[in-house]
């Protein structure tokens, strides 16, 4: 199986309009969400039947048992991450506690228990295709681990489909580097925008470190034809592909409240989609056979 | 922290127009800091513009093994809650991209075999453009996480404005909460489309978390009801200001242009929703006092 991740360095430069896109042109039988913090693709990508739901349990929290404990503050001078306060009696801040159990070393009486926490869902849906994706609880950590779980929940369900189409989340961070990670081709979705350029700078810098192969993209190129150029030349200097522009489409927006994608209406956006789909499927396989 | 009014703007992912609200507050507010805690993609500065005043390095303690003490007992190995440390070939390897810097394996070794040394993972620079004081904070590329670089910022700028606009990373995510624990007022950008009221939903939740008076800002309107309005109305949450999607605007943006420099219309708006916010958490502070 084929992986194509869909990135932007950023939110809302239309990684999730281009992924449905794809997901419906190429006809895709796998398909993941890997947006774990704002997913969004199953708003566009309506499934029929309920998806299997399971529970994601991150590393287990802290907990102070009043009764044992002798208030000798240890725990709180060595937490790093000022999870634990005494108001009345020491506690731990379930937010802000990473599950280090470093308190639970330094507790002189045996005051400190690890409690498992869940703190996001994976959902799963099987509708003669594979569509995984999750959502972690708000305020959560470990998105980057949930962003492998959710990719192994798409490989084991869907080991006969040729191609994969994967949501990427926004930012450089964890998550997008769990994204990354054994993925054929990245699709940035750029935007001609000065912070769309910085942005796109900085993912390619993070990208660099993995084998995928690297595109780039302009969403709503023709708001700003300067810029649009600017990525265009910064791509062919630094031996970047470029696979192509989008025309801003005003329907786009209403197309997605309805629950379709680019791809579900004829015109230019949808012409330009094709186009960019053909060029990165040659970028895919080149080099094999 | 000790300025009159802190404000933090969220969404519930970028792109939504939160540096666009953030930064024309900034510049509408009469003394104003203006933090960037969107550490992965800081992008105020581009607006708010100016030479680098000021760098602030931040560092993380990194564990380091002492090979001449280490007697491999593993106990470093099997205590990390995060798996940065490895057992490979008879050595201790630590993966520093892993390690939260918990400093717990420091604390187990019986043969003292672990010091820590300060490792790089970005920096904060201090601009000043006008009326704000412009702070950024920048992560380094491949590193995981901003947390420690949002909570540096948050404590360690000098006090002294009368308002503090906090542009909060995108989503809902740990990091967002630093940045939001200690503001007055959560400002909520919000997009007319179903995503938008989708991830909407998501920070307005996270605000209840912490229980801070929020509204909205909707970006991009073009008039008619859309999935955010809806969810504001349904959800009590007050509609503080309408940007409706205009070529102009987007080209401001596209330049680095601050719209209320721009605008005189917008200029005026955004000192109104100044204005309500200042007013809100002045009453929120009475009941308050009152209780
Ligand atoms: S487990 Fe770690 S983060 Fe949590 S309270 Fe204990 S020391 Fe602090
Ligand atoms: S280290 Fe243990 S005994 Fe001491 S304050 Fe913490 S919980 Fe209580
Ligand atoms: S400091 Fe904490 S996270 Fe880092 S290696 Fe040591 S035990 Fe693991
Ligand atoms: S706990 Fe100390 S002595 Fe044991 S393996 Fe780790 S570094 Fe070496």
């Amino acid at each position: 199986m084929k992986k194509i991740l869909i990135l932007s360095g950023k939110g809302g430069t239309g990684k999730t309009t281009l992924s449905s896109a794809l997901i419906r042109l190429l006809d895709a039988k796998a398909y993941a969400d890997c947006d774990v913090d704002a997913p969004n693709l199953h708003l566009v990508m309506e499934e029929e039947n309920e998806p299997l739901k399971s529970d994601f349990l991150g590393l287990p929290a802290a907990y102070i048992d009043p009764a044992k404990c002798i208030s000798c503050d240890l725990c709180r001078q060595n937490c790093r991450f000022d999870a634990i306060t005494n108001i009345n009696g020491y506690i731990v801040n379930d937010h802000a506690c990473e599950g280090c159990k470093v308190c639970t070393l330094v507790c002189p009486s045996d005051a400190i228990e690890m409690v498992p926490r869940v703190i996001g869902h994976l959902s799963l849906y099987k509708n003669g295709h594979v569509f995984s994706t999750a959502e972690l609880k708000m305020g959560s950590g470990n998105s980057g681990l949930l962003v492998t779980e959710v990719k192994k929940h798409l490989y084991v369900n869907s080991k006969n489909a040729d191609i994969a189409i994967i949501d990427g989340s926004p930012g450089i961070g964890c998550p997008v580097i769990a994204s990354i990670s054994g993925v054929d081709l990245v699709i940035l979705v750029s935007e001609p925008t000065i912070s769309g350029f910085s942005d796109m700078e900085r993912i390619i810098k993070t990208s660099e470190g993995f084998p995928a192969k690297v595109a780039v993209c302009v969403n709503k190129f023709d708001l700003h034809l300067e810029n649009t150029e600017k990525i265009i030349s910064y791509c062919s200097e630094n031996g970047i592909p470029f696979v192509g522009t989008i025309p801003f489409d005003k329907d786009a927006s209403s197309l997605i409240n309805q629950g379709k994608t680019l791809a579900d209406k004829d015109g230019p956006a949808r012409d330009s989609i094709i186009k960019i789909m053909e060029r990165s499927m040659k970028i895919l396989n080149e080099g094999d056979n | 922290m000790d300025t009159n009014l802190k404000i933090a703007v969220l969404s519930g992912k970028g792109g939504t127009g939160k540096t666009l609200v953030a930064s024309n507050l900034a510049k509408i507010a009469n003394r104003a800091v203006y933090l960037d805690c969107d550490v992965e993609e800081p992008n105020g500065h581009l607006f708010l513009k100016g030479p680098v005043l000021e760098a602030f390095d931040v560092d993380l303690p990194m564990p380091e093994v002492n090979l001449d003490l280490c007697d491999y007992c593993r106990k470093c190995v099997d205590f990390c809650a995060f798996n940065a440390l490895a057992l490979i070939s008879g050595r201790v390897k630590v993966f520093d991209k892993i390690c939260h810097s918990c400093g717990g394996c420091k604390v187990i070794c019986p043969q003292n075999a672990i010091e820590e040394y300060n490792k790089n993972i970005g920096k904060i620079e201090r601009r000043h453009y006008d009326n704000v004081d412009v702070y950024t904070g920048i992560l380094n590329p491949g590193e995981e996480s901003g947390t420690s670089i949002i909570k540096k910022m948050m404590t360690t700028i000098p006090s002294g404005y009368e308002t503090a606009i906090i542009d909060s990373p995108p989503g809902s995510a740990c990091i967002v909460m630093d940045s939001i624990e200690d503001a007055d007022y959560c400002v909520l950008v919000a997009e007319p489309t179903t995503f938008g009221a989708h991830n909407l939903r998501m920070v307005h939740e996270l605000t209840k978390v912490f229980n801070k008076p929020c509204g909205a800002v909707l970006n991009k309107t073009n008039g008619e009801e859309d999935p955010s309005r809806i969810y504001c109305m349904d959800n009590n949450v007050p509609i503080l200001l309408d940007i409706p999607w205009r070529k102009d605007i987007s080209d401001y943006i596209a330049e680095g242009s601050l719209v209320v420099e721009k605008d005189k219309e917008l200029s005026e708006s955004f000192a109104a929703l100044l204005e309500r916010i200042s007013q809100e958490v002045q009453n929120e502070k009475n009941t308050y006092t009152q209780r």
